[in-house]
């Protein structure tokens, strides 16, 4: 009998087995389903249609991020739909305007999220939470309805793809770099259904930010889920996490054994990379960034699940310095959650955005899906840090989405086109965990 | 006589049904936007009961479940693909769009055929070309979802019965 992946043994543990293998369905048993303003209100109505109450109000994570704050009368009914329910249901974990962000930037920050949890949630991009070493996917709102209902919720166990790093990424790379040169070379559906297992030396070298960033974009490839075994750095932020907020859920670590199956093995030389831009309008279309001719843009989004948090704010203000940001150009940061904005703005950073003539704006998803706060028109062409550049993605369907890293971005924003970030800024940007461990090694 | 609505790979949700639309979840209403991006003139132009013939990854992209329900209020009666994403095909079956898998029908198929598609038998029919082609058998454990009637009332029925199916 061979071995198992840490998927399948984390999925196993959630469903009363020893073991499962690929292909079966099982009833796993769900430690936190989460929805937000859109998939929220629909959720419910299911829930009253289903005969239902929650099944336990402590494991619910409600958070209004999409059209938060209200956009307008019909997004103001959506919040009210779902503040109403987390009144009425005494619902632990309600992040309402001012109070949470982004969700997949939030839970973990909450250490609601935890290794070897089961997390669903009814958003796509729950496959972010991986990074620490859970089993978590997206579904739609029934589905998560029925985990309100039940505590449970049926999967089929899906099938493995390891991707194994190696070497050291250059002063430029960054976590989305690397996600960005996987899915160009196994394409939108990829890992279609697949969990996606990142393992290898090179991991090391990638912050917790950067792999939440490596997980974020499974779904992008097609992938069911996304998983880093726990390490150090997996720890050590889940210590910092549960300390900072005082909340200490039980958890536990699972790995995979060495004998375990993949479905696919896809190894990934981490020296070799460049930050990699993808070009409208599918995010397997990435192509190094020197190669790649935008011509004038005109605008630039700084925000999302994807790349929003300090870090990545960190290295954005890194290649601004003090320059200006292009005419004829608009740049949104939009930092993902209360606490990123409060410690950008802590930082300086905040400022030095605004003073170069950007637009900074409170926590939302926002441009990402084309909600508000910078939605594109007929023929614009935008620098994204988000994760999707779909026809139609961020506003007008002839409008053109380059999916970049914040470095990436920045650097976009004060060229007026996509350059290499270091043709507008001298030193990379300095990276503290990067040179602790080359040290080491 | 359902007519085939001929879609390219990876059409993902945002195509399927914009933003900008998300703050309803009225199929009627969402119908009336289904695939604009895409192209301007399908809802008003597809009819009752006509089948949308996608490539891969159909439905790929963000979990709204206002997909299925955009398709459906369209009038939509089943979407054929090569392969689905796996959110949507979850979405669709929870909601009652019919979704299958039949890459050899989609081969062959033209804007305009006449698909005549059993799900019992798991068949489709292009009459217009007169071929016949298999289409993949759901799994058993979703028949079961599919036959309550979706998942509200798969639930309802299971916690009635004190959690047992
Ligand atoms: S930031 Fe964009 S991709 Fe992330 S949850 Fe919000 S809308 Fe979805």
């Amino acid at each position: 009998m061979s071995g198992q992946t840490i998927t399948e043994k984390i999925l196993a543990a959630h469903s009363g087995r020893e073991r499962v293998v690929p292909g079966e369905i099982v009833m796993a048993k769900v430690d936190l389903a989460m929805a937000n303003d859109i998939t929220a209100p629909p959720a419910i109505r299911a829930l009253e249609q289903m005969g239902c109450g929650p099944w336990d109000r402590s494991k619910i994570a409600l958070v209004a991020s999409h059209f938060a704050p209200a956009k307008d009368i019909a997004s103001a009914n959506l919040l009210t739909a779902m503040r109403r329910f987390a009144q009425e249901q005494d619902i632990e974990h309600f992040f309402d305007v001012g109070r949470g962000g982004i969700e997949h930037i939030l839970l973990p920050e909450e250490a609601l999220v935890l290794p070897g949890q089961v997390v669903i949630g009814a958003d796509s991009h729950s496959c972010t939470y991986g990074a620490l070493g859970c089993f978590s996917t997206g579904v739609g709102s029934t589905d998560i309805a029925a985990v309100w209902a039940t505590g449970e919720i049926w999967l089929r166990v899906p099938a493995s793809m390891r991707l194994s790093y190696s070497g050291r990424p250059g002063p430029w790379v960054v976590g989305k770099d690397v996600i960005l040169s996987v899915i160009a070379r196994i394409g939108d559906d990829g890992a279609a259904w697949m969990a996606m297992e990142h393992t290898g030396p090179g991991l090391r070298h990638l912050t917790m930010e950067s792999r939440l960033t490596l997980t974020n974009m499974a779904i992008e490839a097609g992938a069911k889920s996304a998983i880093i075994e726990p390490d150090d750095t997996t720890m050590e932020y889940v210590s910092e996490r549960r300390a900072s907020t005082g909340r200490h859920l039980p958890f536990e670590v699972f790995s995979s054994d060495p004998d375990a199956c993949y479905e696919r093995e896809l190894d990934v030389d981490l020296d070799t990379l460049e930050p990699m831009v993808a070009q409208p309008s599918l995010p397997s279309r990435a192509i190094p960034v020197s190669e790649v001719r935008s011509g004038r843009i005109d605008q630039v989004f700084i925000g999302s699940c994807t790349n929003a948090r300090i870090e990545d704010l960190r290295i954005a203000a890194h290649v601004l310095g003090n320059q200006r940001i292009a005419d004829g150009v608009r740049l949104m940061v939009i930092p993902a959650t209360q606490r990123v904005w409060r410690q950008a703005n802590d930082e300086g950073l905040l400022d030095l955005f605004a003073t170069a003539g950007a637009t900074v704006s409170t926590p939302t998803c926002g441009a990402c899906l084309g909600g508000h706060m910078g939605v594109l028109g007929p023929n614009e062409v935008c620098v994204s840090t988000s994760n999707r550049n779909y026809v139609g993605r961020m506003g007008h369907r002839t409008a053109q989405v380059y999916l970049a890293n914040p470095g990436v971005a920045m650097a976009a924003a004060v060229a007026g086109e996509v350059v290499h970030p270091a043709d507008v800024c001298a030193a990379p940007p300095p990276r503290v965990e990067y040179e602790e461990v080359a040290a080491v090694a | 006589m359902p007519k085939a609505w001929v879609v390219p790979d990876n059409v993902d949700t945002d195509v399927i049904i914009p933003a900008r639309y998300l703050t309803t979840a009225d199929p009627v209403e969402l119908g009336a936007h289904c695939l604009e991006d895409l192209d301007p003139t399908f809802a008003s132009a597809v009819e009752l009961g006509d089948v949308v013939m996608a490539g891969t990854n159909f439905g790929c992209g963000s979990s709204r479940e206002h997909a299925p329900l955009a398709l459906k209020g369209a009038g939509v009666s089943v979407v054929i693909a090569r392969s689905f994403a796996r959110i949507f095909f979850r979405n669709a079956i929870n909601t009652g769009l019919a979704v299958t898998v039949s890459p050899s029908a989609v081969e062959g198929a033209d804007q305009g055929d006449d698909i005549q598609v059993d799900l019992a038998e798991n068949v489709v029919r292009n009459r217009t070309k007169g071929t016949t082609h298999d289409a993949e058998p759901l799994p058993p454990f979703l028949l079961d979802i599919v036959a309550a009637g979706g998942l509200v009332p798969w639930v309802a029925h299971r916690q009635a019965s004190g959690g047992k199916s």
